[in-house]
């Protein structure tokens, strides 16, 4: 049998690339971060995490809270997760996956009580429900049970932006549109300094109440895909 | 000698879209100067702002779209969905607002989902949806109808109407609007006040519902009438959607007449009529089967009471078309007309035929 004929059971006995999921090197960083912020994104290409998304996005400021609780979610959860990935039995993965991401959702859901009372009660029940976001437990069981700690962390970081960049980006068109204004309410999340980042463009705009209203968000959600599928159809030609 | 081969349909019918479109058209007259009579010509200036914006935003749309203008243009379908549109706002509406609800009906609810023949949802009820959700004060401003003579909206003159609509100026609202009958009756009706005298009590209403609303239900009812003559639409529809909105309300008006309204004022208010023979039977977001369109067209009264009855909504024809415009690929498919020489029985032919399918 030569050397180079795959053997009967698929498996190359020379082949000495390491294993999948282990490469670190610039172009895989690369195509880790393009995942998550562009050709897999969890908003617009995944659609993963659909209800934080379009029901907390009526304003910009907002958008942005509740995404960087989720990047530190992400990011946290895939990295104990693909520390213990060798030691959790397959059978028990997905409850194992829920306590881990419960034990840290909650742990933000405090320090968010604690650190910025007026945003955590705006953004309520959406905090705590992080735990059931598909995007999360998605990432855990897709990318960081097969994959090295410092790929998982990447990944759940870039994902984690990805997926808040779609939130700032729907919270602040639908905010414009809506309310015509911008960073209303930014004072919540970075203290009285933020007071006077308010802006009002048009001022005599009365607001349109639909975008504010969830019907709002699927259409403004919609053309935001439609926009990236354009972008990519232009980019492949 | 040479013998041409025809294929099937060997009988065409006369009409097509352009002429049914124009008979829509004509069939909305005598309703639309019934309500001009009353209303003055803040009706009319809405139809011809409604139709620019639409024949204009479809142009647009059309060039976008890459697809031939006159064939599209000349349909008459942006014009129908324009004039349909305007009948449902209030007179005297600035043009920004009529502009953004053409915009969702045109562009959203037609173009974007294929134009003319793919719009699931009935183009002209999304744009009145749109606005009563967003705008809810300025969609309210119903003005006084001629019955009551010196405090109508009538007497501006053209140039007053047209700065209203295009400038900043605002007429004084409060002097000149007044609630529909369906909003006055819903909010006594909630106030504890019974029917009958929440009828007797406010003179105007009485008028309003008995007069106003009733002449021109009539008026669109005629012209209704002339579409089913002219077998432009089928009877199913406005008969089921009539019928059950008029014995849900009767139930009801007869378990307890205090606290319903009745049936005689539900069938004549606000855009019952209207909706039955112009709304609920569009061909394109409607049920086609003979059986589907009598469930489309109850399930419609079915939503309008309910909607009217426990929603905040001041008239429920677009939520319940919409609601049901949703539903119609079901009704389709379950209520397929059986081919003739086929055994399956009338209502579980979509059913019977899947299971012979699998069987195959």
């Amino acid at each position: 049998m030569s050397a180079t004929s795959p053997t009967d059971t698929g498996i190359d006995l020379d082949d000495v690339s390491p294993p999948k999921g282990t490469v670190w090197n610039k172009s895989e960083r690369r195509k880790i971060t393009m995942d998550g912020l562009w050709h897999n994104n969890p908003g617009l290409v995944q659609l993963l995490g659909l209800c934080p998304l379009l029901a907390v996005t009526g304003n910009l400021i907002n958008g942005l809270g509740l995404g960087i609780a989720t990047i530190i979610t992400l990011t946290v959860s895939n990295i104990i997760i693909a520390f213990t990935r060798n030691w959790v039995r397959k059978e028990i993965r997905i409850p194992y996956y829920v306590l881990v991401i419960a034990s840290i959702v909650t742990m933000i859901d405090l320090s968010m009580n604690a650190i910025t009372p007026e945003l955590h009660s705006v953004l309520g029940i959406f905090i705590p429900l992080i735990v059931t976001n598909c995007l999360i437990i998605g990432r855990a069981e897709a990318f960081a049970s097969k994959n090295t700690i410092k790929r998982a962390a990447l990944d759940g970081f870039m994902m984690g932006l990805g997926f808040t960049l779609v939130l700032i980006a729907l919270g602040a068109i639908r905010e414009i549109i809506g309310s015509g204004t911008l960073f209303a309410d930014a004072s919540l999340m970075f203290g009285d300094i933020a007071k006077d980042w308010y802006i009002k463009p048009f001022e005599e705009y009365q607001g349109f109440l639909l975008a504010i209203l969830p019907p709002g968000a699927f259409l403004v959600m919609g053309f935001l895909i439609a926009m990236k599928n354009v972008v990519d159809k232009k980019l492949k030609s | 000698m040479k013998f041409k081969t025809k294929t099937s349909p060997f009988l065409n019918s006369s009409q097509n879209i352009n002429s049914v479109m124009l008979q829509v058209l004509l069939a909305l007259i005598p309703g639309t100067l019934t309500l001009m009579y009353f209303f003055g010509t803040g009706i009319l200036l809405n139809v011809i702002i409604s139709i620019v914006f639409a024949v204009s935003l479809e142009t647009l749309a059309l060039i976008i779209r890459k697809r031939p203008l006159l064939p599209f243009l000349s349909d008459l379908s942006a014009i129908v969905t324009a004039w349909l549109f305007a009948l449902t706002l209030p007179p005297l509406m600035p043009w920004w607002i009529i502009f953004v609800g053409i915009f969702f009906a045109i562009i959203i609810a037609k173009h974007l989902y294929g134009g003319l023949g793919y719009n699931p949802f009935n183009p002209a009820m999304v744009g009145f949806a749109v606005l009563i959700v967003s705008f809810p004060f300025e969609m309210s401003q119903w003005v006084h109808p001629r019955t009551f003579g010196d405090l109508g909206a009538y007497d501006f003159s053209l140039m007053e109407k047209l700065s209203f609509i295009f400038g900043n100026q605002k007429p004084a609202w409060d002097a000149i609007t007044m609630a529909t009958p369906l909003d006055e009756v819903k909010t006594g009706l909630r106030a504890g006040t019974d029917f009958s005298s929440v009828m007797k009590e406010s003179s105007y209403l009485q008028t309003l519902s008995q007069n106003t609303w009733l002449w021109s239900s009539l008026a669109f009812m005629l012209g209704g009438i002339w579409l089913l003559y002219k077998k432009v639409i089928q009877w199913q529809i406005p008969v089921a959607l009539l019928g059950t909105l008029f014995l849900l309300s009767a139930v009801f008006y007869l378990f307890s007449a205090d606290s319903f309204a009745s049936p005689l004022f539900h069938i004549t208010s606000g855009a019952t009529i209207l909706g039955a023979f112009f709304i609920a039977t569009d061909p394109v977001s409607a049920s086609t089967t003979p059986v589907g369109k009598l469930i489309y067209g109850a399930s419609i009264g079915f939503f309008i009471y309910i909607i009217r009855v426990w929603g905040n909504y001041p008239d429920a024809i677009a939520f319940a078309v919409l609601i049901m415009n949703m539903a119609v690929p079901m009704i389709d498919y379950y209520t397929q007309p059986r081919v003739f020489g086929h055994k399956p029985s009338f209502f579980s032919s979509g059913a019977t035929q899947r299971k012979q399918d699998k069987k195959l």
